[in-house]
Order: structure tokens, then C-alpha cells, then sequence
């Protein structure tokens, strides 16, 4: 689903445009990058734009917030060096910029976690065609007491907390729980704050609900962990909670996800943007772990830093290539 | 012959006032324009007869009285906490208090209306509600109960003050003929002072109510983000303003039909204000004239 100008993203991005403007003349222009996309990656890239602004002052980078599609969109139109995206680049996104060439990095995983209150004594795990059944659009006035779900659990009303439907979460959630992206029922407290969803789980004793998982770590205490059950032996057998172990190993299914960073062929051909990423490949996964992702395992960096050594090298023999994303977990 | 520089100043001052009503009328056209918008896309039939309010998921329906029903719902709690509380403190202050109290307890009392709603929200939220959950069993964490006393208590100053000046207002005849028949103070405050201030009280009334019905922060915060057409006080509902804020917070594309709810979201909520004042303003006027 294509959005072409957001409320508050068009917003960000004058803002983030002006600062552009203000910052352009000659000496800094080739110190420029520009980067766009997801805010579920934003908190990484944040935070390794401060660290890298500390070893490199004089770097001008600026990070704008406009979802993964509305930053393939910029990318595309080659306003912006490289694209945080949640999820990978889409066939008609890949049209778009096949011209310029791209690579995809992975910086990190991230998961979604099923929340319940600590006063909640019946849940101890969920399938995945029990969350289906809860969330999907079907569900709407109809699913609304726990024991619709499984027959022993209470007679009591199920009060649903979820992200708003402008998240990327809502997206994501969406697609692997109920098999469509965007499709869920309506009558559920959605907010874009996950402090508002958590702050509604921890204080209602038949709250269940999602967000991501750094809001969990950041709100334990509060909030109890459902273990999700897949029902595919093959992915870790029985119910799996989300940890950086079974995130790494990819058997929290379908609920984790690899978040990218995508770079242009134009933009891997110049030597800033090149620091850049090898700064961020190699700090990622401290940072990632910091604001409450799952860093990638020290093998994978590996990968990705060949990747982008191969990608440069690539750009600045070629003009025109496409590299494919790599096809999605 | 005006010299020239009063001509300016007058243009000036005209432009002010000028400024005040342009920006009205402006406020008005654009909720007109984006509600027409709405409603070349949603039949009225829908907004006013469907009871589920889900414009922003795969299942859409365009009923708007689960907001209103919030919207009174918060309202109506906020009334029964401000009406007695309010009309008591100002019983208690024009026939009971001493000049000296009065000084001293009225301004603390006005503080009340310069909190900001943000705090009151949050005071709500994470005071009142934990508070009120130890003693009503299943009180949701987000519930109409706890930002609707929260706002009673926000506009108690406005009913307190201005039953206060109605109860001022009331000539003191009618006071000395009461005590004169032998009427104790109680009886003479209950049965012949808030009689004859009645209709300047539920002026009081009326403009609380539509400042409750306009509060934004407090429901946002605190009564929860689930359009649910209810009666029910305990549980998460969404108000008209709460929706507009979640809605324009968001990322909602332009000019899109979710975009458009929130104008016609407003366009009901200005309805409904402008209602209430007109009934206040007409009530004021027939008070006015009561004891001329």
C-alpha cells in the first residue's frame, strides 16, 4: 500500500528538507548522506548517527521518518542515499530503482512480542490460529470472552490492545498472524504510542495485546510474555517465546522479522557513505541490543560486511546493476 | 475631518476584529468542505443509524454514535461530580463563608481551571485510577470513570464561580423576606436562593458541559482509544476529540476518506458545542431580564 504524503511525515520531512538546505555548501556537500524509511529501524540508525557524529564531526547526516514505503519512494527518486526498511523492497519498489542499483543490508532483528497482565493466570501459551482468531476482521463483535478462544479459560470479556494501523507493527502483525497485511478487526484500543498499550495491559487483569519488543524489555515488570506456538515442528517444537536465542535461531515464527538498511549504487560509490556503513555494520549490534533489538549474530555481520565490500566494489566498476534483495525469512 | 494617523488606527483596530471573524469563518469552511467530502463518499444514513465506528480497518463502518456515546459518557460523569460539588461550594460561599475565607480559599479554587489538561490527564491516569481500581472491582485501566471525575474536577471552577454570581445576582429582599417568615439559613440558601438563581445555574451548567464536551488531553490520556457505544463507566471508550487526536497524530494519508473522519468527527463535535452554548446564551438572556 502506496502512502504518498503522511500527516506528520510530510512534516518530518520539510524538516528534515530545511535542514538539508541549511546545511548544504560546497565543503559538506560530499560529507552529506541522506537517509529516509521505517521507524522501527529510526532508533538504531539514531543512535549510530550519534556515535558515528562523535568519531566523525564532520559528517552531515540527517534521518528522516517516513515509513519503509514512503522511503523506498524517496529512494527511487534518488532523494535520499539509503532506506531504513522494515521489510524487504517490493517487485514494484525493485522496478523503481532497478536503474540505480541497490544492496540490502541486515542491521538487526526485530520481534514482536503477545503481552498479558501478570495477574492473567490462564494464558500460558497461544497459537497462531488462536491469535488469528482474536485478530482477525471476522472477530469484529463477535470474538470478544476468553473462553471463545479455548473453552476452559474464563467467562470474561477479552479487552485488545494492539498498534495503530500506521505502524509498520500493524503491517507486519497483520500479514503473519492473520495472512493479510492491513486486514484486522476494529474494535480493539489501537494507538501509535506503545507507552499507551502498555500502560493499558499492565493496569487490566483480561488485557492481551502487541507491540515490539523493546517496549516488553523496557516494561517486564509490568507485563507477562506469551509464548507463540507456530504449530510447524520443523520451526521449534511447542510454544516459543521470543529471546535473542530463538530470534537468532529463527524459531520464533512468524512473529521476528530482519529490519535492512538499503544503500543506492550512486551513493556506495562515495567514500562518506562508505565509512558510514562500515561504521554501522560494525556498531549495530551493540546498539541494536541498546534500544531493545536483537542484534544479528557475529557471523551474519560478517556476511553483511563482505556484502557491502562487494556491493562498492561492484558500483564503482559498473554504473547500472541490480543486485536482488535477499529473499525474505 | 478625522486627521489621518485615527484613520489608520481605526483601520487597524477594524482589522483586528476583522482577523477574529475571519478566522471563525475560515475554521467553519474548511470543516465544511472536508465533512461534504465525507459524505460524498459515506451516506448520512450510515454516520447516523450504524453503531460501530471502525473507519481505519479492513471491516469499515462509519457509525458515529460510539464517539458521541464516549463523548456524553465523560461528559455526563464529569457533571455529576462538578454540579453538587460546585453548587455547594457556592451556596457555602455566598451565605456561609466569612469575607476573610472566602479571600483566601476562592483564588485556591480558580487555580484549579489554570492546570493544565495534560497534567490532569496524567493525574488521572496514573493516581486516580490505580486509586479507584482497589475499590471498584473491573475498572478497565482506561475507563470514562476516571477521566470524567477528573474533569468534574477541572470544571468545577467554572460551575462554582458562575453559580456563585447567579447566586449573587438574586436580590436581597427575597434573602430577608425568607429569614424575616423564620427560615433557617439552610432552608433559605436550598428553597429560595438556587430557586431563584436556577436559571443562572444552569448556565453554569451548560458552559461546563460544553467545555467538558470539547476536553481533549484528559480522555485522550485516560479514557481510552476503543469506540464502543456504552453506558458502561469502567470500561476503555473513545471520544469525538480523542479519535481526531489519535487519528491526526497517526499517519493517515491526505486527503483520503480516513482522513476525512476527523472533519466529520469535528463538524459533530462543533455541532454539538455550538448547540450547548446557543442554550446557555438563550438562558442567559431570559436570567438577565428575570429581576430587571
Amino acid at each position: 500500500m502506496a502512502r504518498m504524503h503522511t500527516i506528520r511525515r510530510a512534516r518530518l520531512g520539510w524538516a528534515a528538507a530545511f535542514l538539508g538546505l541549511a546545511g548544504c555548501n560546497e565543503k559538506s556537500a560530499e560529507n552529506r548522506i541522506r537517509l529516509d524509511g521505517s521507524s522501527t529501524v529510526f532508533p538504531i540508525t539514531e543512535a549510530v548517527v550519534e556515535e558515528y557524529a562523535r568519531v566523525q564531526p564532520a559528517a552531515r547526516i540527517t534521518v528522516g521518518v517516513s515509513g519503509t514505503g514512503g522511503g523506498f519512494q524517496k529512494f527511487a527518486r534518488r532523494e535520499i542515499d539509503l532506506a531504513n526498511a522494515s521489510r524487504a523492497i517490493s517487485a514494484s519498489e525493485q522496478r523503481a530503482c532497478r536503474r540505480q542499483g541497490y544492496a540490502a543490508l541486515t542491521v538487526a532483528y526485530d520481534g514482536l512480542a503477545v503481552v498479558v497482565n501478570p495477574a492473567n493466570t490462564w494464558v500460558k501459551s497461544l497459537t497462531v490460529a488462536e491469535l488469528k482468531k482474536m485478530w482477525e476482521p471476522a472477530a469484529q463483535h463477535h470474538v470478544l470472552r476468553w473462553n471463545q478462544i479455548r473453552p476452559e479459560w474464563p467467562d470474561a470479556e477479552i479487552h485488545l490492545f494492539g498498534a495503530g494501523v500506521a505502524s509498520g507493527t500493524y503491517d507486519y502483525f497483520t500479514k503473519a498472524i492473520v495472512g493479510t497485511a492491513h486486514a484486522s478487526r476494529g474494535d480493539y484500543t489501537a494507538s501509535e504510542d506503545d507507552n499507551v498499550l502498555v500502560q493499558g495491559i499492565a493496569t487490566d487483569r483480561l488485557a492481551l495485546g502487541f507491540f515490539g519488543f523493546a517496549y516488553y524489555e523496557a516494561n517486564r515488570k509490568a507485563l507477562r510474555l506469551v509464548p507463540i506456538d507456530d504449530e510447524r515442528a520443523g520451526n521449534g517444537a511447542g510454544p516459543v517465546a521470543p529471546s535473542l536465542a530463538t530470534v537468532e535461531n529463527k524459531t520464533y515464527a512468524p512473529l521476528s522479522r530482519p529490519l535492512f538498511l538499503y544503500v543506492s549504487g550512486p551513493a556506495a560509490r562515495r567514500p562518506a557513505v562508505q565509512a558510514f556503513l562500515r561504521f554501522y555494520l560494525a556498531q549495530a549490534p551493540r546498539l541494536a541490543r541498546e534500544v531493545g533489538y536483537f542484534p544479528l549474530p557475529a557471523a551474519e555481520v560478517g556476511q553483511q560486511q563482505t556484502l557491502l565490500a562487494d556491493f562498492v566494489a561492484r558500483s564503482q566498476q559498473v554504473k547500472t546493476i541490480a543486485l536482488a534483495a535477499p529473499p525474505a525469512p | 475631518m478625522k486627521r489621518p494617523h485615527e484613520r489608520l488606527i481605526e483601520a487597524l483596530l477594524a482589522l483586528s476584529a476583522g482577523l477574529t471573524v475571519l478566522t471563525t469563518a475560515g475554521i467553519i469552511w474548511i470543516l465544511a468542505v472536508e465533512t461534504w467530502h465525507f459524505f460524498r463518499q459515506v451516506p448520512l444514513g450510515d454516520f447516523l443509524t450504524d453503531t460501530q465506528w471502525t473507519p481505519l480497518f479492513a471491516e469499515k463502518h462509519f457509525g458515529i454514535w460510539p464517539l458521541v456515546a464516549g463523548t456524553l459518557l465523560t461528559t455526563a460523569v464529569a457533571v455529576a461530580v462538578a454540579l453538587p460539588l460546585g453548587l455547594t461550594i457556592a451556596v457555602y460561599f455566598t451565605e456561609y463563608a466569612s469575607a476573610r475565607f472566602r479571600q483566601v480559599v476562592q483564588p485556591l479554587l480558580e487555580i484549579l481551571a489554570s492546570v493544565p489538561t495534560v497534567v490532569y490527564g496524567f493525574f488521572a491516569l496514573t493516581v486516580v485510577t490505580p486509586a479507584l481500581q482497589a475499590v471498584v472491582p473491573g475498572l478497565a485501566g482506561f475507563s470514562a470513570l476516571s477521566a470524567g471525575l477528573v474533569m468534574g474536577i477541572m470544571i468545577l471552577p467554572f460551575v462554582s464561580s458562575l453559580s456563585e454570581d447567579a447566586l449573587t445576582a438574586v436580590p436581597h429582599r427575597l434573602r430577608e423576606a425568607s429569614y424575616a417568615l423564620g427560615a433557617t439559613r439552610l432552608q433559605t440558601a436550598f428553597r429560595v436562593m438556587v430557586p431563584a438563581a436556577s436559571s443562572g445555574i444552569t448556565v453554569a451548567v451548560i458552559l461546563a458541559l460544553s467545555r467538558a464536551v470539547g476536553e481533549t488531553m484528559i480522555v485522550a490520556i485516560a479514557a481510552g482509544q476503543q469506540p464502543r457505544l456504552t453506558a458502561n463507566p469502567l470500561v476503555p471508550i473513545e471520544t469525538l476529540t480523542t479519535y481526531i487526536v489519535q487519528v491526526s497524530s497517526g499517519d493517515v494519508a491526505y486527503g483520503t476518506l480516513e482522513y476525512n473522519t476527523i472533519f466529520a468527527a469535528g463538524s459533530t463535535l462543533f455541532v454539538l458545542t455550538l448547540l450547548l452554548n446557543n442554550i446557555g446564551y438563550w438562558f442567559r438572556r431570559r436570567h438577565q431580564q428575570q429581576y430587571a
